[in-house]
């Protein structure tokens, strides 16, 4: 169970460490390694590997938005119909309930302006329960997912030291 | 004017230059290196430590602290020294913050020595400790070490190797180069030896924070050895913070006092900007350190494996971030396979040498590297071997515990 964890903050850190590596680092085998990661994807703990990319590099034009949707609860499953309704979206990259002024933390990536306007003005705002929506669309990434986009940082070591 | 050699002082021209000078130089000129060479984290200083030291210049901490250093980093030296070490110093008399352990192991041996002293130093050990105890007046007695025991000092070779004119044993543990630690048992018989004998120490505890396995025991939280010993920490390993300059000292009233008065005729006070930093890092930035030191420890496992494949024997590091595999397998000297290695593969390591002649046939590999490079690294050491062939010798060598 601690290795799983080990494991697991080891792939959070890095997802494209090698099996090989990964056993070294866990003093585990190259098999149970792979088992083990077989196992927390069919448990759907680890759900997906992504690659972080600052498409603005290769002109590629992304807009995001990050909407504030106010919901009303309902009976029985609170915030969750109307939540797990937004979510099967596919311009929808992220969202979630949270604390404050508003109840859903929603996150739509699209490649124009008016395809996003378009989803929130004809998808989101008039869904069922939803109260209203105020979007804010992002201007410029300053750290993505835990990694800074500009000013990486290396330490400046001499080459051989004592 | 006669030769400026001549008119050097005769023991500063008699130091050998540091061993290391000549692979730097030849690694400088090349590129593509991949540097295991290196006795410094691979980390950047944790932000919020930056930033604490931005903060401070812009509020004008740019002026001289007390000679000691700022009572409130003492005081949090004194309180950090507790919780992690079991160690108690008053802040007031016992602590001294200096540039660097550098400067902490000069005045403690220049507060110490008369001109033969005696000084036990463990071999290999760090390569400032046998000069600075030279240029203190004083005479380095070497207590080799051997990879079968595991790089450590015997209560019995100092035992054998103290004189009447012994007066310290500097003990360098967790070690660089040979990532060797030393449980309390073995510590507890090293002291009965230190007391029976008279003897001070220096314990240079740089590394304790990277100790992987059980906890670091220092020295002067045994019966009896508080009063003897003088415990050199600082924040260039455990926080990354090499650049800095800053370290400390922790010892008897008296002694701290000689060492202060060195200090202030020589260096006055530590830079304030890296005392603000420091101070930072000790009441925020412990979080950080654990998470750099989980980081070595991924990384050990993968050198000590590594090292298992490759056939080149290598006692499991315990502490600190050096490897130190035996090659003379390959039947080149450590120096031939550190110049073959750079020259053939790109990769730079340190022959064992430079840090003692009982580093003789070993090479120290830093794993202050990120799992990138060492795997490539290692990938190029493996090609290098293949050629160069290992001959004979078991390929792991199993420690006591």
């Amino acid at each position: 169970m601690e290795k799983e964890k080990e494991l697991l903050r080891l792939l959070s850190r890095n997802a494209r460490y090698s099996v090989e590596e990964l056993a070294a680092m866990l003093d585990l085998s190259p098999q149970e390694v792979s088992s083990l990661i077989e196992d927390l994807e069919r448990r759907r703990v680890i759900l997906g590997y992504r690659a972080l990319i600052d498409w603005r590099k290769v002109g590629e034009e992304k807009v995001t938005a990050f909407i504030e949707v106010k919901v009303t609860p309902q009976r029985e499953v609170g915030f969750d119909a109307v939540a797990k309704r937004i979510a099967r979206f596919p311009e929808v990259k992220n969202i979630r309930l949270v604390s404050g002024a508003y109840d859903l933390a929603v996150e739509v990536e699209g490649r124009r302006l008016e395809e996003v306007a378009s989803f929130v003005a004809t998808r989101l705002a008039p869904m069922e329960g939803v109260v209203s929506t105020t979007t804010h669309f992002m201007l410029k990434p300053y750290k993505i997912d835990g990694e800074l986009v500009e000013d990486v940082e290396e330490a400046q070591r001499l080459v051989v030291s004592p | 004017m006669k030769s400026w050699e001549e008119y050097l002082n005769p023991q500063v021209a008699s130091l050998p230059p540091s061993g290391i000078r000549r692979f730097f130089d030849l690694a400088a000129e090349m590129t593509g290196v991949i540097s295991l060479g290196v006795g410094e984290p691979d980390f950047v200083t944790p932000w919020r430590i930056r930033e604490a030291c931005i903060y401070a210049l812009e509020r004008g901490y740019t002026m001289y602290t007390s000679n000691r250093g700022m009572k409130e980093l003492r005081v949090a030296i004194a309180r950090y020294l507790e919780d992690a070490f079991k160690l108690r110093y008053d802040p007031e008399k016992e602590i001294l913050v200096t540039v660097g352990v550098s400067e902490a192991l000069d005045l403690a041996l220049r507060a110490l020595l008369k001109p033969g002293d005696e000084v036990l130093i463990p071999d290999p050990a760090y390569v400032s400790y046998v000069p600075c105890t030279v240029l203190a007046g004083g005479v380095p007695v070497l207590l080799p070490t051997r990879m079968e025991e595991g790089f450590k000092i015997t209560a019995e070779q100092v035992e054998k190797a103290a004189t009447p004119r012994t007066k310290v044993l500097l003990l360098a543990y967790p070690n660089n180069p040979t990532g060797a630690v030393l449980n309390r048992r073995e510590l507890g018989e090293i002291a009965e030896v230190v007391k029976a004998r008279d003897l001070l120490v220096i314990s240079d505890e740089i590394y304790a924070q990277l100790t992987y396995e059980g906890e670091h025991v220092s020295i002067a939280s045994l019966p009896g050895m508080r009063e003897r010993t003088v415990v050199l920490q600082g924040f260039s390993k455990a926080f990354a913070m090499t650049g800095w300059r800053l370290g400390y000292a922790a010892g008897n009233e008296t002694f701290i006092g000689a060492m202060t008065k060195i200090h202030q005729y020589t260096m006055l006070c530590a830079p304030i900007t890296a005392q603000m930093a420091a101070l930072e890092a000790l009441k925020n930035g412990l979080e950080d350190m654990r998470q750099m030191v989980a980081q070595y420890a991924y990384r050990r496992r993968l050198v000590v494996n590594a090292f298992k494949e490759m056939g080149l024997p290598c006692p499991e590091p315990k502490g600190a971030f050096y490897a130190f595999p035996y090659v003379g397998g390959t039947g080149l000297s450590e120096e031939e396979f550190c110049e073959k290695l750079l020259l053939e593969e790109k990769v730079a390591v340190v022959p064992g040498t430079a840090f003692g002649p009982s580093g003789r046939g070993h090479i120290r590999c830093s794993f202050a590297a990120s799992v990138k490079d060492l795997t490539e690294a290692f990938r190029r050491m493996k090609e290098f071997l293949r050629r160069h062939g290992v001959k004979g010798r078991p390929s792991v060598v199993v420690l006591g515990k």
